[in-house]
């Protein structure tokens, strides 16, 4: 319904935006300037086309449109392709989508085979004489009894009548099948347990199965029962066997020869022991492959011809929509199930996804009984525990109160600031955020932090000297082009699965790019603005503070959005190494239930986190450094 | 007492091929206090290097520099500079870079604001205290850089072709503006140009340099600078006596020029 109402929405503001801008454009006609900025700037109406555009495709390729103005249409295409395959295997024995009479094929594909092993059976050097004599007599009955198959006069009465009897019942759903009495009505009982599988049945979506199978309107039924009664005509034919008394007799006389030989063999001769084998099997393929006499079939032949022709016929609007409502791809049916085989598969529908989503953001929901983005109350005594380290108390003078000899502990300063240090004590509860999105942020943040805290003084110190340059330029070059998943197994096995190892790799990542541009930026400083400095009073301190380190702040800001878009890259990757929180967390475990709504979910989450990221650090810079490019 | 001395100067800078070039040869010279000298001369004359050692960022090869009692062994507050660019500090305002030295000697700061206001005035920029650097033109930037350097109270302004780079216009009040605050403070002022104009307008004394190795070549006392503290500059470009010194300069300088280029050749 929703999705209706939206399709239709982003169909109007899409051609509402064409006319609008083509109005502009036409206004735009005085301006002969080609390339002139001005009219680069875009405006609202492009976006809304843009967008709008974007949506309309990922609603029409997931099928949401299809789902959303006809919800039944996947389950009877679901009832056409039973059909459709049932007939396959009968449709396989004629030339109708093949080349050729299966059993031209078969005796054609056998009578090279069997000629090749002749061939190669004389050549063996190995082979004793005799025992090729009898290897090549053997394969020429073989191929004798191809022509007790194919001869008309040996097709037994038996199998003609079969063969008669299922073009006859082909015929009769041929033309049962497009009349509105089809199909006849069942008993009132088996009508009722339809009735009761059908209300069981759920919808088509990530909310029920892929595609529901029962035939839930009356030309899906229609389909559905023919279905079924070609798969029992067609397991009838494949049961039933074209074999003369005559074949059978030689048939068994071979088989006798080849258990003789077989049991007149030692374990030594394990050539004579493969060939023997693979002759057997040249017969057996011929054996059970359903050759029969040239025109033995051509009534039935003709018969699942027609009926073809009704079924498609009959498909009408059914048809329609397939081609429509399910670009690049259709729905499949394999046994009793269907499957969605096309991008309606791998790309989620914009309902499933978005509800999802909303799932997936409930703080009792979550993913993995985490909630994505959410907070939870926790005592200020857990987070001064958290930033205080321990040993604040160890340092103390004095020592830790010993027990009396009445058995009791009196606490004294030391104590107490121990158990202030380890958070013991009570304390009133403050809201703390939690949850996947803020876990992945904090690791970012960490670990940017972290980079820019160690690597914005040591690169400013790498770039006013020249021992520091020379001291950590190795060290750092030689780590800096190594990818830094190159590294994650062997941090995380240094320092863990847990955060720590996380935020570690990511000031590996961010600690690189801050030195580079800060050693930049530091080595960038005019020498005039120095001299300036200088001559009037500062110290080497002061214009530290004062000159050099503002003037490399555009240098700075830039290394950091640049690391942090690398860290956000290395995070993800990185969770999907290993963790049990964070978004690439989530997406790995998506990934390996094959939950497509929820990796799509991830993948939107991350760029509007990124986007987040890099549009903070922009307005900072703007902020900080608004000289920048204008000195 | 405060005269600047320069003895014996000598400045040798060596190439990384192990080259050497001879920038200063045995310059001396001695300036009273109060004097404004403008030193004049072709490229690569060693002007600039003069001027560095002056300001202390250049320390001579050989020979000595003092000022007043103390010789000159790297950069002090006592001795101002002006740069060609004006070399200010972008990410300041117009106030702060004029308060940059008494702010670095922790100065109080409600005084510090009144010499600002004071020192603002008296180059033209009252109001734009609060205007960020990188929103002025070039001849407001260096009326900046005078306030900034002049704010610290300098025995002697050093100025590195301060007027260079900017329009004919504003050039012509920017040397206004430096007679007046000569007149105004007493102070000692060396200014480098490479224009005689300039040079002659502006110069009580005035140097002209040769190059390779550079040296004083000529010196010249000059009335024109006391004639513009009161008169009009353009008068006096237009004198017969400033018009002959121009161009005996100008002949001068273009013979060294033709000498060095018959060199290279």
């Amino acid at each position: 319904m929703l999705t209706g109402i939206v399709t239709f929405l982003i169909i109007f503001a899409v051609i509402g935006s064409i006319l609008y801008g083509q109005k502009l454009i036409k206004t735009e006609k005085t301006d002969a300037v080609f390339g002139n900025p001005e009219r680069a700037k875009g405006g609202v109406h492009w976006v809304i086309l843009g967008s709008c555009f974007l949506l309309f495709l990922w609603l029409y390729y997931s099928w949401d449109i299809a789902k959303a103005f006809y919800p039944k249409s996947a389950n009877e295409l679901c009832q056409v392709a039973k059909v459709t395959e049932s007939l396959l295997s009968l449709k396989y024995l004629f030339p109708i989508e093949e080349r050729q009479h299966k059993s031209t094929a078969i005796i054609q594909r056998e009578n090279v085979n069997i000629n090749d092993k002749i061939l190669a059976i004389q050549n063996a050097h190995k082979l004793e004489t005799h025992d090729k004599e009898r290897f090549v007599r053997l394969l020429n009955s073989t191929q004798q009894i191809i022509p007790l198959l194919t001869d008309e006069k040996y097709l037994q009465l038996e199998t003609k009548n079969i063969i008669s009897d299922l073009t006859n019942r082909i015929k009769r759903l041929t033309e049962n099948f497009p009349k509105d009495t089809y199909p006849p009505a069942l008993s009132d009982e088996a009508e009722k347990k339809r009735i009761e599988a059908l209300q069981k049945q759920r919808g088509w979506g990530a909310t029920g199965m892929e595609v529901p199978p029962l035939p839930e309107t009356r030309v899906g039924l229609k389909f559905h029962t023919a279905a079924e009664e070609l798969n029992k005509i067609s397991d009838e034919f494949f049961s039933m066997r074209n074999h003369h008394p005559k074949y059978l007799r030689k048939v068994k006389a071979i088989i006798g020869e080849i258990k003789r030989y077989k049991s007149g063999l030692d374990d030594g001769q394990e050539l004579e022991m493969t060939y023997i084998k693979e002759i057997k099997k040249l017969g057996q393929r011929i054996h059970y492959a359903s050759i029969f006499p040239p025109s033995a079939l051509d009534a039935l032949e003709q018969s699942i011809r027609d009926f073809d022709k009704v079924q498609k016929q009959e498909q009408g609007a059914i048809r329609v929509r397939d081609i429509l409502f399910f670009p690049g791809g259709t729905i499949v049916s394999s046994g009793p199930t269907c499957a969605e085989d096309g991008p309606g598969r791998w790309l989620p529908k914009p309902s499933d996804t978005f509800r999802i989503f909303g799932d997936l953001l409930k703080p009792s929901v979550g993913f993995k009984m985490i909630p994505m983005l959410w907070y939870e109350m926790m005592g200020v005594n857990k987070i001064v525990d958290f930033f205080l380290p321990d040993w604040v108390a160890d340092i103390l003078p004095g020592r830790y109160p010993v027990h009396t000899s009445y058995g009791k502990v009196e606490p004294n300063f030391k104590s107490r600031v121990l158990d202030i240090v380890t958070g013991n004590f009570e304390a009133f509860k403050i809201p703390v955020p939690t949850g996947h999105i803020w876990d992945s942020f904090l690791r970012v943040f960490l670990g940017l932090a972290l980079g820019i805290i160690f690597g914005v003084p040591l690169g400013i110190f790498m770039g006013l000297n020249r021992f520091a340059k020379g001291f950590f330029d190795p060290l750092v070059e030689l780590y800096r082009p190594v990818p830094p998943l190159a590294w994650a197994p062997l941090i995380i096995t240094v320092f863990g699965i847990d955060n720590v190892g996380k935020v570690f790799l990511l000031f590996m990542v961010s600690f690189s790019i801050m030195i580079i541009s800060a050693r930049a930026g530091a080595t960038g400083t005019q020498l005039s603005k120095i001299h300036a400095a200088h001559s009037l009073g500062a110290s080497r301190w002061q214009i530290l503070r004062e000159v050099i380190f503002p003037n490399s702040l555009p240098e700075i800001l830039t290394g950091v959005r640049v690391a942090a878009g690398m860290c956000w890259g290395t995070l993800v990757a990185a969770e999907f190494l290993a963790g049990t929180t964070g978004i690439g967390f989530v997406e790995n475990v998506a990934r390996k239930y094959m939950q497509y709504e929820v990796i799509w979910i991830t993948i939107f989450v991350m760029g509007v986190l990124g986007l987040l990221f890099d549009i903070t650090i922009r307005k900072i810079i703007d902020r900080t450094i608004p000289w920048r490019g204008k000195g | 007492m405060s005269d600047l001395v320069s003895q014996d100067l000598n400045m040798i800078f060596t190439s990384p091929k192990g080259e050497h070039v001879h920038a200063l040869k045995d310059i001396t010279f001695t300036l009273k206090k109060g004097e404004l000298l403008t030193v004049l001369g072709p490229s690569g004359c060693g002007k600039t290097t003069l001027l560095n050692i002056a300001a202390g960022f250049l320390r001579p090869t050989s020979g000595k520099i003092t000022l007043g009692n103390n010789e000159i062994n790297g950069p002090g507050v006592e001795r101002g500079m002006v740069f060609q660019q004006g070399a200010l500090f972008e990410w300041l305002t117009v106030a702060e870079n004029v308060n940059f030295g008494l702010r670095m000697k922790r100065v109080d700061p409600v005084k510090t604001a009144e010499k600002v206001e004071e020192w603002l005035d008296i180059v033209g920029l009252k109001g734009f205290g609060n205007t960020p650097t990188y929103q002025l033109s070039g001849g407001m930037q260096q009326r900046v850089a005078l306030a900034r350097c002049l704010i610290n109270d300098p025995e002697l302004i050093l100025m590195d072709e301060p007027l260079g780079a900017l329009d004919a216009l504003t050039r012509e009040k920017m040397q206004s503006l430096v007679l007046k605050i000569w007149k105004e403070t007493g102070k000692t002022i060396i200014l480098i140009t490479h224009s005689v104009e300039e040079a002659l307008l502006l110069g009580e004394r005035v140097y002209v340099m040769a190059p390779r190795p550079g040296r004083i070549h000529t010196e010249y006392k000059l009335p024109f600078a006391s004639m513009g503290l009161d008169g009009d500059l353009r008068e006096i470009k237009n004198n017969k006596e400033f018009v002959t010194k121009r161009e005996e300069i100008l002949s001068m300088i273009w013979d060294m020029e033709e000498e060095i280029m018959g060199k290279e050749i």
